[in-house]
């Protein structure tokens, strides 16, 4: 069942589209970057807007599929965010407005086919998946908002859900069962309305703020809360990733534990994880400070080169000597270079926070972890009202043939239950030797393109500083 | 990192070029701190050598670096060389002179230089700095000792200022006749720097004349000078602002250093808890990023005394022109009063004269005999008011074309060092990465 060759050829192949369809470019648009540069050298980092909103899954490869060994294989782009009016049911007169998205799919039989949906199709997709393929490790959909409300521009908003719903559906399609399912087919090709249920499944709502798992599995709440508030980027994401290791810290070492998990090789890796997530947490939060340090030095340098325009202006206004001519140049030039370096730091700093998005790898276990726990608690239920059925009150006894069938459904739906149990345990296995080959070629992508972002722009930065030096070698020691 | 300097001349120093050949050349170093708390003070120790006579004592002195220790006051032989007698240079000990210095003996010298010199500006001291005195950080320590050694080598290659007998006595006396010298003129020159800012806010407003009593504000109106008043004040506000971002800027390297420390170490334990490839490329990211934090660190200390220092250096000089312009305001304010005092006199004595000649006669013969054994003569010291004026005039239009050539030349130093630091450090962080990018890939291979 696991094709894990034409599998790794759907990961390669799962570049992200640089230059994308997209009409909605609210930030500077440079160049985007060259696919085939070399490592050695970095002609032109990514622009502001490719940083913030691309993986790096791609480093610069060939951004054309390879002819895959797969029989199966879908390129989705999503584009064309409109906004639309919801006409139905408003009780405030004045509609309310929302987002779609056109979605395109060509398979590689080289058919074609668009699409339009909104972000509640997705989160509707995305439950529904999760509900049918429990075991497996379902990509992680994108967030409908974050904590707080932000001040976020409507269009970045717009165009950073656009990418991760590309980055989403393109995952989706990439796995080996998923991308063949009906509902998936369905979300892509079903014109007009999409056929699919909305689910009251709660395990998906994870992701969606401070949700504490013990209490909506027991308490079966449901929530179709769509918030439609802008998001504030990376620093929100990382907030997210705080709550939830939070929420599941405290689920897993608190009071009651849901599951008393017999499969020691599935704890272990579990706790494994756990560390790791951890770990990774700290990592993103320093990733963070960089950044912001890394900014600060930009404005730092912005304001120096600034210094220097007011101070050459002065000086070549006031020149009474020649002297202060050629000093006044020399300003100049001091000034263009810290300018420069302002610009660049300001660029490069969105990218760093690499590490933040990688918490999809890690929830997927979670979630899985959240799927067992309240399998768990229906065959704990069910054998609770079986219980009931047994020893209840003599008075409330029914005709015999009742009680025997109540025994057997309950006994069946108990096997049932054990049995689903088992399948997602023996997936869990597979699975997760899957994930830890994918994980580990996710993250080495991320270092690199951490690395090769970092590296890119420091060569820049030199190249500015060389040329300062050169138009100021004359006052060096060495050449008096 | 500067204590190589001790054999440098002053026509060596980055920001001292020589105006003049310099018979002189001056080291301060090793800086001691002593006495305690409240009294605590650093000394240096102030090198003074003859380059005439180098060579020849080439060896002489070389025995004498490898023998001195750091905190040991060494005595030189007191012979006494005879310099060229058509300059009119003191005479100096040599070959060699190593004396203990303060930084209130610092504040000496430049005190008398600017009493002496009118219209010369005097070399910028570094701030008195009552707060960081407790704290004497390593830092803090070197430089001042930095710049208390430009000042110096300034001083000992400006043709006029090298020949004064102050520096001398700076640079030979015995320390316990240099404390004697420091406490006897506490009392005229302490009262300086308040005298100072009063004839600044004068300069500077013609308001504060008239709430200070002046009724008419006497200052010069040549236009020209005007514009130069005008050009030094705006320039230390420009010069103050560039050096404030300058210091910003070392102390963003020094927090993003921090950052990358942090986040290194973050990486390693992460690289630490998943083991295999992935947990390798981690540890070695994370080594790397320590790597880089060292470097930022160390050019954080380059930009500071490479390139802030210089920047603030220049503020001091502006504001050691600032006292000059004082100065000047202060000698005009003189030669008028004491023609105003003639032209006075000589209106009294011709009134004197219209209304009765025997009073006259008395009048003129008391201020005759009044004048000759009291004052000097009325006229004679106008006339020496006058001369002082031009004196301060002509030497500070001399001054000024000296200072904008020498600022050039210090600044376009600065900036060459700043931009080659920063490329230096731009190209290790560069490096750095791109020789991460192999084990990268073994790691992903593997």
């Amino acid at each position: 069942m696991m094709n894990h060759a034409s599998h790794d050829d759907g990961m390669e192949s799962l570049v992200l589209n640089d230059d994308d369809d997209s009409s909605v470019h609210p930030l500077r648009p440079t160049p985007p970057q060259s696919p085939n540069s070399p490592f050695n050298s970095f002609l032109d980092p990514p622009s502001y807007a490719d940083a913030i909103f691309t993986s790096f899954d791609s480093n610069g490869q060939d951004q054309t599929p390879a002819p895959s060994a797969s029989d199966h294989f879908l390129h989705i782009s999503v584009s064309d965010p409109q906004k639309e009016q919801d006409l139905s049911a408003s009780l405030v007169p004045g509609a309310t407005t929302f987002y779609t998205y056109l979605i395109t799919t060509r398979t590689d039989s080289a058919t074609e086919f668009s699409v339009r949906r909104r972000f509640r199709d997705v989160v509707t997709l995305a439950d529904r998946l999760s509900e049918a393929y429990r075991g497996f490790f379902v990509p992680v959909r994108p967030d409908k908002s974050t904590v707080e409300s932000q001040v976020m521009q409507m269009q970045e908003f717009v165009e950073q859900r656009r990418a991760a719903l590309e980055k989403y559906l393109r995952k989706l399609a990439a796995h080996p069962v998923i991308g063949r399912s009906e509902e998936l087919r369905l979300f892509l090709e079903a014109q007009g309305r999409l056929p699919l249920a909305k689910t009251t499944d709660v395990a998906s709502r994870m992701l969606d703020g401070a949700v504490r798992l013990p209490r909506q599995l027991l308490g079966g709440e449901a929530e179709q809360v769509e918030v439609a508030q802008p998001a504030k980027g990376g620093r929100d994401l990382l907030r997210i990733f705080k709550e939830l290791k939070q929420s599941v810290t405290n689920d897993w070492g608190g009071s009651k534990p849901l599951v008393v998990e017999e499969d020691k090789e599935f704890m272990e890796r579990k706790d494994k994880l756990g560390e790791f997530e951890n770990h990774l947490s700290n990592v993103s939060q320093q990733a963070e400070s960089l950044v912001k340090f890394q900014q600060d030095m930009g404005e730092t340098m912005g304001e120096l080169g600034l210094a220097f325009v007011k101070l050459t202006k002065f000086e070549t206004e006031e020149a009474i000597f020649e002297s202060q001519r050629v000093r006044a140049a020399d300003m100049k030039n001091v000034a263009t270079a810290a300018d420069k370096l302002h610009e660049y730091l300001g660029t490069m700093l969105a990218v760093n926070n690499a590490f933040s998005d990688r918490s999809s790898a890690l929830l997927t276990v979670q979630t899985l972890s959240s799927e067992l726990a309240s399998l768990h608690s229906r065959v704990e239920k069910l054998e609770v009202a079986s219980s009931k059925i047994f020893g209840g009150d003599k008075s409330r006894m029914r005709k015999i043939e009742e009680l025997k069938e109540a025994i057997k459904v309950t006994e069946n739906a108990k096997i049932c239950a054990d049995r689903e149990y088992e399948r997602i345990k023996e997936n869990n296995r597979s699975e997760l030797e899957r994930i830890d080959k994918e994980r580990n070629s996710d993250f080495l992508s991320m270092l690199r393109g951490f690395v090769v972002n970092q590296a890119g722009y420091a060569e820049k930065m030199a190249a500015v500083w060389e040329k300062l030096a050169e138009e100021t070698t004359a006052y060096s020691k060495d050449s008096s | 990192m500067e204590q190589q300097r001790t054999l440098s001349g002053s026509s060596q120093s980055p920001r001292s070029p020589s105006s003049s050949p310099p018979f002189l050349s001056v080291s301060v170093t090793d800086p001691v701190k002593l006495g305690n708390g409240v009294q605590a003070y650093i000394s240096y120790r102030v090198i003074t050598k003859f380059i005439e006579l180098l060579l020849s004592s080439l060896l002489f002195t070389a025995v004498l670096m490898c023998v001195v220790g750091p905190f040991l006051i060494r005595r030189v032989g007191t012979r006494k060389w005879n310099l060229d007698p058509q300059t009119n240079f003191p005479d100096y000990q040599g070959p060699e002179k190593i004396v203990i210095r303060r930084y209130s003996d610092f504040v000496w010298l430049r005190d008398r230089l600017f009493e002496k010199n009118k219209g010369i500006f005097i070399p910028p001291l570094p701030e008195k700095s009552a707060v960081e005195k407790f704290r004497f950080s390593a830092e803090f320590i070197e430089m001042r000792r930095q710049a208390l050694d430009i000042f110096v080598n300034r001083i000992a290659s400006h043709h006029e200022l090298q020949q004064s007998e102050d520096l001398r006595l700076f640079l030979q006396a015995e320390e316990e006749t240099m404390e004697r010298l420091r406490s006897q003129e506490t009392g005229i020159f302490k009262k300086k720097p308040s005298d100072l800012m009063q004839i600044f806010k004068d300069v500077q407003s013609k308001v504060s004349d008239a709430v200070l009593g002046k009724e008419k504000p006497v200052e010069e109106t040549d236009p020209e000078y005007e514009k130069m008043k005008h050009y030094v004040f705006e320039l230390e506000n420009h010069l103050a602002e560039a050096q404030k971002h300058a210091y910003r800027l070392v102390k963003r390297h020094r927090e993003l250093g921090q950052s990358l420390s942090d986040f290194g170490k973050a990486v390693k334990l992460l690289g630490a808890s998943e083991g295999d490839s992935l947990g390798k490329a981690f540890s070695e990211l994370g080594i790397k990023s320590e790597i880089l934090s060292a470097k930022l660190q160390k050019e954080a200390h380059q930009l500071l005394m490479n390139f802030e220092e210089p920047l603030k250096d220049y503020v001091r000089a502006v504001q050691s022109i600032k006292a000059t312009i004082a100065e000047r305001a202060s000698a005009f304010r003189r030669q008028c009063e004491l023609a105003e005092t003639m032209k006075l006199k000589e209106i009294n004595l011709d009134k004197l004269m219209l209304i009765r000649s025997e009073k006259v006669a008395e009048a003129e013969q008391e201020y005759k005999e009044a004048s000759f054994l009291k004052y000097p003569p009325l006229k004679a010291e106008s006339e020496q008011a006058t001369k002082t004026f031009e004196t301060i005039v002509k030497l500070m239009n001399e001054e000024m074309g000296r200072f904008q050539e020498q600022k050039t030349l210090d600044m376009g130093i600065a900036f060459h060092e700043f931009a080659k630091g920063q490329a230096r450090l731009a190209n290790g962080i560069a490096d750095a990465w791109r020789s991460l990018l192999p084990k990268l890939e073994a790691c992903s291979s593997s």
